[in-house]
């Protein structure tokens, strides 16, 4: 009797946990993004992986390359823009290489669904020298994740293994296997030639890459997850990832070449699909990054002349294309009802009793210029709080900060806040504040610190007090390394505490001196006992009301207005919403939000 | 290629349990014996953003997101988001839609009104439409927060998938002691 393999729908992500699992990873390491933040949250349920977030991408990395080190396999995982964070100790690592294999997943975000930029991160595999594979479905997630680990070992090379959010957060079916069995245990190994890479060392490695990218490519044209599908000799489709299915489903009488390799290209390979098909296509996302290098080649091949370049591709953008192109028919027309009518937007808005909320209502109301960062408070950006005035990565709120207050005149540097929060803080904020004490720029940080990274799904940080399994950790004391950093003026304030909130922002505003304000109230969405307790629900008391609109202002979901013919009406608090967080509360002249009884 | 395949879309605001509704489907799917797919974006969506999950069956699935025009069937959780994703729908598509409103932040702040008679403007595009009091039928079931699982058993209706596989997909994915009344409030929606 054959054994019935097992079988499950798993994300993208979860399917790269089970990969690892499959592969015999010892070590991973991350530092939450979306949509890579699932990779470590499924890995812990892999007892056998020694799983943890770190404060940023570039330690997550080191601690893999450690791993890697002392020959164990070991992964690290980040979202596009984290590989901008580990690029230091990755490019340097394609030269060491590995001991027990080393994989970094790289999440891409076309269409920036959840991020700042939409940079293509096949480009890090050309740039770094290292191979790159790219699943498109999630069975592929968890194969290449093994055979990243097998390539990783056999060349010598880190391996990138590259999804996009289509791919990380679409869920199919998967055949689950068995770990593999007789890795060799690791150990400590000296070998200063291959790991310390001083200039002596490190001009004896180059060549090595130069050499082992060349292998590379050669092992590529005879890997099966380079694949020549032929079907309809007019055209031939290069392509990879997400674009392959929709490819598949747009162009089913298409040839396809899927590489599951997107660097280095098996350009062997390559050239003789093209021998075989009348016209080339190549279908990528974003960057011509296929394209360009099979041009190189001097292949004729169509890519981004009809492709857009900005945005994910959809079928309907594809079949689109071609019908415009003339290589297919348009679909009978279905006659789909057109919806004319324009709909009221639903844009994100912080939960009801979020502790941000208060904090943007008094920068408003202070009208200071805020340079802004990334979290849940990057939304204090929104109407009705409209307060923050850049934001460009992760940690670049104090150190734009500091440059404003050195560019523009005396009385308008008070007007300069830096807001970022706890776990971005911690991420690559620091060093920022380290130049701000060092260099004595007078500007205001305001650090809101509610105690977990809230924006990905609430994962913990050092500042949390447990760590990713849920277990008890030592929490980073917020205020104590402000201090010991040299910051003379820290406070911590109440953000539910309107007056207070808005007095202390100010009184640091006008101190021509370095100062830190730390907000201690936890996200209302920590569902860990003891962290959030909820206070008692308001109402709106129908008589005393006046309509005046003022507790709007804070673009609560909880407070709703109710319109009487025209423009007269008054507010309302939905009770289920309401955390009881006092804040609408203080806003209303009239005394007309009471405690609910 | 793509007639073969089922197209179903499920809309609604960030928080209201779409992903767990299309977890349960896609189980389905798979336990009767079907290739499947299903996508939908987290992160920003948390906050209360609106939610769109693509789930797609059939012998063999190669897109992840449905084809724009080509949904079946939309699986509607609040009435503005129904009607946001019309367009995503072909001609004769079913619509099943919780009967839930809940407002914009336009809206809350008075700054503009929740579109009146949203149910009418459905039912005239779509004559395949079935709108469903979650609330209270979950209610009479024994457990108001079981509002999807009616939703999802008036969807499995429209489906031709076996009953059992949808239980064990239930008794799968919802947790022990909230198994018996979601089952119930399943089969109260499977009678509509």
């Amino acid at each position: 009797m054959k054994e019935k393999v097992m079988k499950a729908i798993l994300s993208g992500n979860e399917a790269i946990a089970r990969g690892a699992f499959e592969a015999g990873v010892k070590v991973a390491s991350a530092y939450p993004g979306t949509p890579s933040t699932e990779i470590l949250e499924n890995i812990i349920q892999y007892k056998e992986i020694d799983a943890s977030w770190a404060p940023n991408e570039k330690v997550s990395l080191d601690i893999a390359v450690g791993a890697s080190f002392g020959g164990a396999r070991a992964l690290a995982a980040m979202k596009h823009v984290g590989v901008n964070v580990a690029a230091d100790p990755l490019f340097t690592l394609s030269y060491t290489g590995v001991n027990g294999g080393l994989v970094l997943v790289t999440a891409d975000d076309p269409e920036m669904h959840s991020s700042q930029n939409e940079q293509d991160n096949r480009n890090y595999a050309k740039f770094v020298k290292v191979p790159m594979l790219e699943p498109a479905d999630s069975q592929e997630c968890k194969d290449f994740t093994r055979l990243a680990f097998t390539l990783s070992e056999q060349f010598d090379t880190p391996v990138l293994l590259r999804t996009t959010t289509r791919i990380s957060h679409s869920k199919s079916i998967v055949e689950l296997a068995d770990p593999v069995q007789g890795l060799p245990e690791p150990k400590l190994v000296r070998n200063a030639a291959k790991l310390v890479m001083l200039p002596g060392n490190a001009r004896v490695r180059h060549p090595l890459v130069e050499e082992r990218i060349i292998k590379l490519a050669d092992h590529g044209a005879n890997l099966e997850i380079n694949r020549m599908e032929m079907r309809s000799k007019e055209i031939g489709v290069i392509t990879s990832g997400v674009p392959y299915q929709y490819v598949r489903e747009v162009l089913p009488e298409a040839s396809t070449l899927k590489l599951g390799m997107v660097y280095p290209l098996p350009m062997e390979l390559i050239k003789q699909f093209a021998t075989k098909v009348r016209k080339l296509y190549v279908v990528e996302e974003l960057d011509p990054f296929i394209e360009e290098q099979i041009r190189s080649a001097g292949i004729d091949v169509v890519g981004k002349e009809i492709l857009p370049i900005c945005g994910e591709l959809t079928p309907g953008i594809i079949r689109k294309i071609f019908v415009t192109a003339g290589i297919i028919q348009d679909k009978p027309l279905k006659d789909a009802p057109s919806q004319t009518a324009k709909l009221p937007g639903r844009p994100p808005n912080m939960c009801p009793g979020c502790p941000h909320r208060g904090v943007f209502y008094a920068l408003n109301q202070l009208k200071a210029y805020v340079t802004g960062d990334i979290g849940c408070y990057t939304l204090g950006f929104m109407p009705p709080l409209s307060a923050m005035d850049t934001c460009v990565c992760m940690g670049a709120s104090i150190g734009n900060a500091i440059g404003v207050v050195k560019a523009v005149s005396a009385e308008e540097r008070k007007k300069v806040v830096a807001v970022i929060g706890d776990s971005t803080f911690l991420h690559t904020g620091i060093n920022s504040l380290m130049d701000m004490v060092y260099n004595n720029v007078p500007a205001t940080v305001l650090i809101l610190d509610n105690r977990i990274t809230a924006m990905t799904g609430r994962q913990p940080n050092p500042a949390s007090g447990f760590n990713l399994s849920d277990e008890p950790a030592t929490r980073l004391d917020i205020p104590g390394l402000c201090r010991a950093m040299g910051v003379a003026n820290v406070r911590t304030i109440d953000p539910y505490d309107l007056t207070a909130t808005k007095n202390a922002i100010k009184e640091e505003m006008e101190r021509p001196e370095p100062s830190v304000i730390i907000t201690d109230r936890p996200c209302v969405l920590v569902k860990r006992e003891g962290v959030f307790a909820k206070g008692s629900v308001l109402t709106v008391n129908e008589e005393t009301c006046t309509g005046c609109r003022s507790c709007l202002k804070i673009g609560c979901p909880a407070l709703v207005w109710k319109p009487i013919d025209g423009k007269k009406g008054f507010a309302s608090i939905d009770h289920l919403l309401c955390t009881g967080c006092d804040v609408c509360r203080q806003l209303c002249k009239f005394a007309a939000i009471e405690r609910k009884k | 290629m793509s007639d073969s395949i089922t197209n179903i879309l499920l809309v609604g605001v960030g928080g209201q349990g779409i992903l767990l509704a299309s977890e349960i489907l896609s189980e389905t799917f798979m336990l009767a014996g079907f290739d499947v797919k299903k996508s939908e974006i987290h992160g920003m969506s948390q906050r209360g953003g609106s939610v769109v999950s693509h789930v797609r069956y059939g012998s063999r699935v190669y897109s992840p997101i449905v084809p724009e025009g080509e949904g079946d069937i939309l699986f509607g959780f609040e009435m503005l988001e129904t009607c946001r994703y019309l367009p995503l729908l072909k001609k004769g598509a079913a619509v099943i839609a919780n009967d839930l409103c809940i407002p914009p932040p336009a809206v809350l702040s008075g700054k503009e009104e929740y579109p009146p008679e949203l149910a009418a403007r459905i039912e005239s595009q779509f004559p395949d439409f079935l709108l469903v009091d979650g609330l209270k039928l979950a209610t009479e079931a024994g457990n108001p927060r079981a509002a999807n699982t009616v939703l999802l058993g008036a969807v499995s209706k429209r489906l031709d998938i076996p009953e059992e596989y949808w239980i064990q997909a239930l008794e799968k994915l919802i947790p022990p002691k909230a198994f018996k009344v979601n089952r119930k409030a399943f089969l109260a929606g499977r009678k509509l």
